[in-house]
């Protein structure tokens, strides 16, 4: 087996590393939460970082009127499918194809990618901002439109009394480091080939 | 009584010259406060204590928690006393703990808190405390500060020389102070001398989870049995017990009972006892008295009564208790470190008295007794004497040690701690009380592992160290630092009721271990509702079963109809939320109890039974969340000949 394919072996099971770690976490920083709150995003749920910190998100959570963290929601199905699928495609190309094949992977898990972070941002924007309009607590921005409480998809924002971090997690890194290695293998399966 | 009136005079002219050397440390020590006590005992805001102090509250009947070094209380654990603030002894779980062969007793008297240890160390498992009064050994869980255990204690009176624990917990000792007829009946008091006895409980104590049982009772000579503490290292297995009024006076003890010029150390072998006691020994004694457990799944306790116990005759286990002599009135009783010494703080003695176990054994083998008492050989004083400590001081109650080879005793009268050389027997140090302190704590005292730093000294008197309150002024202890060859007091604190003994600890022991809240999911009381799915409302003939929970900021149900007078109601109350330090109340006008303080994942329940019409408001009484004022309910009452059907709704 030629370098370039072995590597796009390891590119295509790199992603599954999603089965084993967290994609992302979510913490919620605040003064009476000496132990901050949080939540692992799974490629298929969520999970508590403390015990019981999503019922207690949901419990003050609903003071602004945001929905309650759903237990599952339609894309935890689509996820682990699309993963399971594009690791099958990958292992095929590792074995049958050449390097054009490789570029052809790493760009899908891009697009598929960006599809599922923009999916992630649609979430959240929707929690955020769909709010129950019974809310015991409304609040508005300086300019008089409705405050949303949308988390950071990317980095640290100051939401109210609470400072949320979103930040992605080892699962995020097998991810990314599969499609890294399917563009070296394209690279090398390219040098190869034009060299012979 | 020519002689008692002579050394009383004594006593004050000693006692006056002693106040007047007091003075003269009074004002070194407050210059010493000018200088940097006050930073030994801050603790900046956010940061943690060094030790837990937990301080007995005596006749409040409860224990409380402290931290040294800085004297700020945590938290009052109710132990033998009803609590409303808690509901302890108010709600149907926790009132089965109160009950005894006497019937429910929300009162008692509680003086010796004493960590469990493992291999003579403090393992911060379990705190012990007796119960005076009506005699019980309760069992506090240090995971969650709760009693989950009170055993009464029988054929006891006066359960004093309590409750000290053994170098592996094996043992937890009740010891009676008052002798009584044993088994009780109807006598003349008079009679007294020669009939009444002195039971000495052993209470076996379960490694796994900590509970208790009465293993033996040794039925002892009529004495009063005062202190005691258990051996440990070279003397492990024994157990020691001061006496007083061995006169068996029945009447004015304090002429009576203080005649004999050396009243006893009894020393128990234990471990002799137990094995006897396993090869079938002792005789079994009908009696009646309560165990009483609470289980943290069920949120419940059960109270049930024991018909039978385990008595012996110490005579019938030759080489197993022997009689130390020991002047005058010995109070305290206490076993140092290494568990070589023995000291017995004749409170009535010029002098200290420490007995060397290992002379002890020696006497014994070499069978040097001095005649016997009801058949239990008495010691000669000087075969066992280690040594004294001459003329310390006035009234020396009780000795704690430091585990770098020095004692500290506290003094009555003299109002000081003492502090003082084992093996040379010299006086190293003395400052003064603020006043007439009884027990003395070093953290880990009761144990072979001391955490020599601090001593806690507790007072009886506080008189003007505080602003004044009426004629109830605040109850008082005093912190010093024994860390250098000079004591120095760095702080004087209130404590609650009267801070009889205390036991203390490491803060690393039981920190890391403290339960945030109960899981839901583990809840197995009768009548939880794990959630508003769960709820309901029940009658049964007159009783209304309420299945209610209450999460922020609101109970469900919120509204209750179809109640009449003359029902019986209860309401079972489950808090739902999961989340560390948010408890919720519940109160209800006109309930004859208290309110519920419920804990995270927890039911509880009290009873109202109504007596006028109406609508009825009951609301959370511990600020919970922005919406706590919010957080209510109403209770409709109709007549008792109303045939309103029961209903109730959350939100509608």
């Amino acid at each position: 087996m030629k370098k370039s394919n072995i590597i796009m072996l390891i590119a295509a099971l790199l992603p599954l590393g999603l089965f084993l770690f967290p994609l992302w976490k979510i913490t919620l920083e605040a003064p009476q939460y000496p132990t901050p709150l949080g939540m692992y995003i799974h490629i298929n749920d969520f999970s508590d970082a403390n015990p019981f910190d999503i019922k207690n998100i949901n419990l003050m959570n609903h003071y602004v009127g945001m929905k309650y963290i759903p237990d599952a929601i339609p894309e935890f199905k689509i996820f682990p499918i699309g993963i399971i699928l594009t690791t099958i495609l990958g292992l095929i190309i590792a074995f049958k194809g050449n390097y054009k094949w490789f570029l052809f992977w790493f760009v899908l898990m891009i697009v598929l990618c960006s599809a599922g972070l923009y999916d992630f941002y649609l979430w959240e924007h929707d929690y955020g901002h769909e709010l129950d309009p019974k809310a015991i607590m409304k609040f508005t921005n300086p300019d008089g439109s409705v405050m949303g409480f949308q988390p950071p998809l990317f980095g640290s924002k100051d939401i109210l009394n609470f400072k949320a971090h979103s930040y992605p997690r080892l699962g995020a890194l097998f991810l990314g480091l599969g499609i890294a290695s399917a563009f070296i293998a394209f690279l090398i399966g390219k040098k190869k080939t034009i060299k012979s | 009584m020519k002689k008692i009136l002579n050394s009383s005079i004594g006593f004050l002219i000693i006692a006056l010259t002693f106040a007047s050397c007091n003075n003269g440390d009074s004002s070194k020590s407050n210059s010493a406060l000018s200088s940097n006590a006050a930073e030994k005992v801050y603790v900046a805001p956010g940061q943690h204590d060094e030790f837990y102090a937990f301080i007995s509250g005596g006749f409040s009947g409860q224990l409380s928690v402290y931290g040294l070094p800085s004297g700020r209380l945590f938290k009052v654990i109710p132990v033998f006393s009803q609590d409303a603030e808690k509901a302890y002894g108010y709600n149907e779980e926790t009132s089965p703990m109160l009950n005894t062969s006497h019937g429910f007793i929300p009162w008692d008297d509680s003086h010796h808190p004493d960590i469990s240890q493992t291999n003579g160390e403090l393992d911060g498992r379990y705190i012990y405390i007796n119960a005076n009064n009506t005699p019980r050994i309760a069992k506090i869980d240090l995971t969650t500060f709760e009693t989950t255990e009170i055993i009464e204690i029988p054929n006891s009176a006066g359960n004093h020389s309590s409750s000290f624990v053994t170098e592996n917990t094996e043992y937890v000792v009740a010891g009676t102070r008052f002798s009584v007829p044993i088994p009780q009946k109807d006598m003349s008091i008079k009679d007294y001398k020669g009939n009444f006895k002195g039971a000495l409980s052993f209470l076996k104590v379960n490694p796994d989870n900590g509970e208790m049982s009465i293993k033996f009772q040794i039925l002892m000579p009529g004495f009063n049995y005062d202190l005691s503490h258990p051996g440990r290292g070279k003397s492990h297995g024994w157990f020691f017990f001061t006496t007083y009024n061995t006169e068996e006076a029945n009447s004015l003890l304090e002429v009576n009972a203080s005649q004999n010029d050396k009243d006893f150390i009894a020393a128990i072998n234990w471990k002799k006892i137990e094995e006897y006691v396993n090869n079938g020994g002792g005789t079994k004694m009908p009696t009646n008295y309560a165990h009483n457990v609470y289980s943290d799944e069920t949120h419940s306790a059960t109270s049930t009564m024991i018909k039978e116990v385990l008595t012996i005759n110490p005579i019938d286990v030759p080489g197993a208790v022997f009689l130390l002599p020991t002047p005058k009135s010995p109070h305290g009783c206490d076993v140092d470190p290494t568990g070589e010494y023995i000291v017995g703080n004749g409170k009535l003695s010029a002098n200290l008295t420490v007995h060397s176990f290992t002379k002890m054994q020696d006497a014994i083998a070499n069978k040097k007794f001095d005649g016997d008492a009801y058949g239990i050989p008495i010691l000669k004083f000087e075969d066992v004497l280690a040594g004294s400590v001459e003329q310390p001081g006035l009234g020396p109650l009780h000795t704690e040690f430091d585990g770098k080879g020095n004692a500290y005793t506290t003094f009555f009268i003299s109002s000081e701690v003492v502090k003082w050389k084992l093996g040379t027997w010299e006086v190293i140090d003395r400052k003064p009380t603020y006043y007439s302190v009884g027990h003395l704590m070093i953290p880990g005292g009761n144990s072979a592992k001391p955490f020599g730093k601090y001593v806690v000294a507790m007072n009886k008197i506080t008189k003007d160290r505080y602003l004044p309150t009426g004629p109830e002024v605040t109850q008082s202890a005093q912190l010093y630092d024994i860390s250098g060859d000079k004591m120095e007091l760095l702080l004087d604190f209130p404590t609650i009721g009267e801070p009889h003994y205390a036991a203390g600890c490491p803060a690393s022991l039981i920190e890391g271990n403290s339960k945030k809240l109960y899981k839901l999911a583990e809840n197995k009381h009768p009548y939880a509702a794990k959630s508003d799915a769960d709820t309901k409302v029940v009658r049964n003939g007159k009783e209304v079963h309420i299945q209610m929970t209450m999460i922020r900021s609101h109970f469900s149900p919120d509204n209750i109809e179809g109640i009449k007078v003359g029902d019986k109601v209860y309401f079972h109350v489950t808090n739902l939320e999961q989340d560390y330090d948010v408890p919720h109340g519940i109160a209800m006008i006109g309930a004859n109890t208290s309110e519920l303080l419920i804990m995270p994942g927890q039911t509880e329940t009290f009873i109202w039974e109504p007596k006028q019409v109406g609508v009825w408001p009951f609301y959370c009484t511990d600020f919970c969340s922005a919406l706590h004022q919010e957080m209510q309910g109403y209770i409709r009452v109709s007549p008792a000949s109303s045939n309103l059907e029961l209903s109730w709704s959350l939100g509608e």
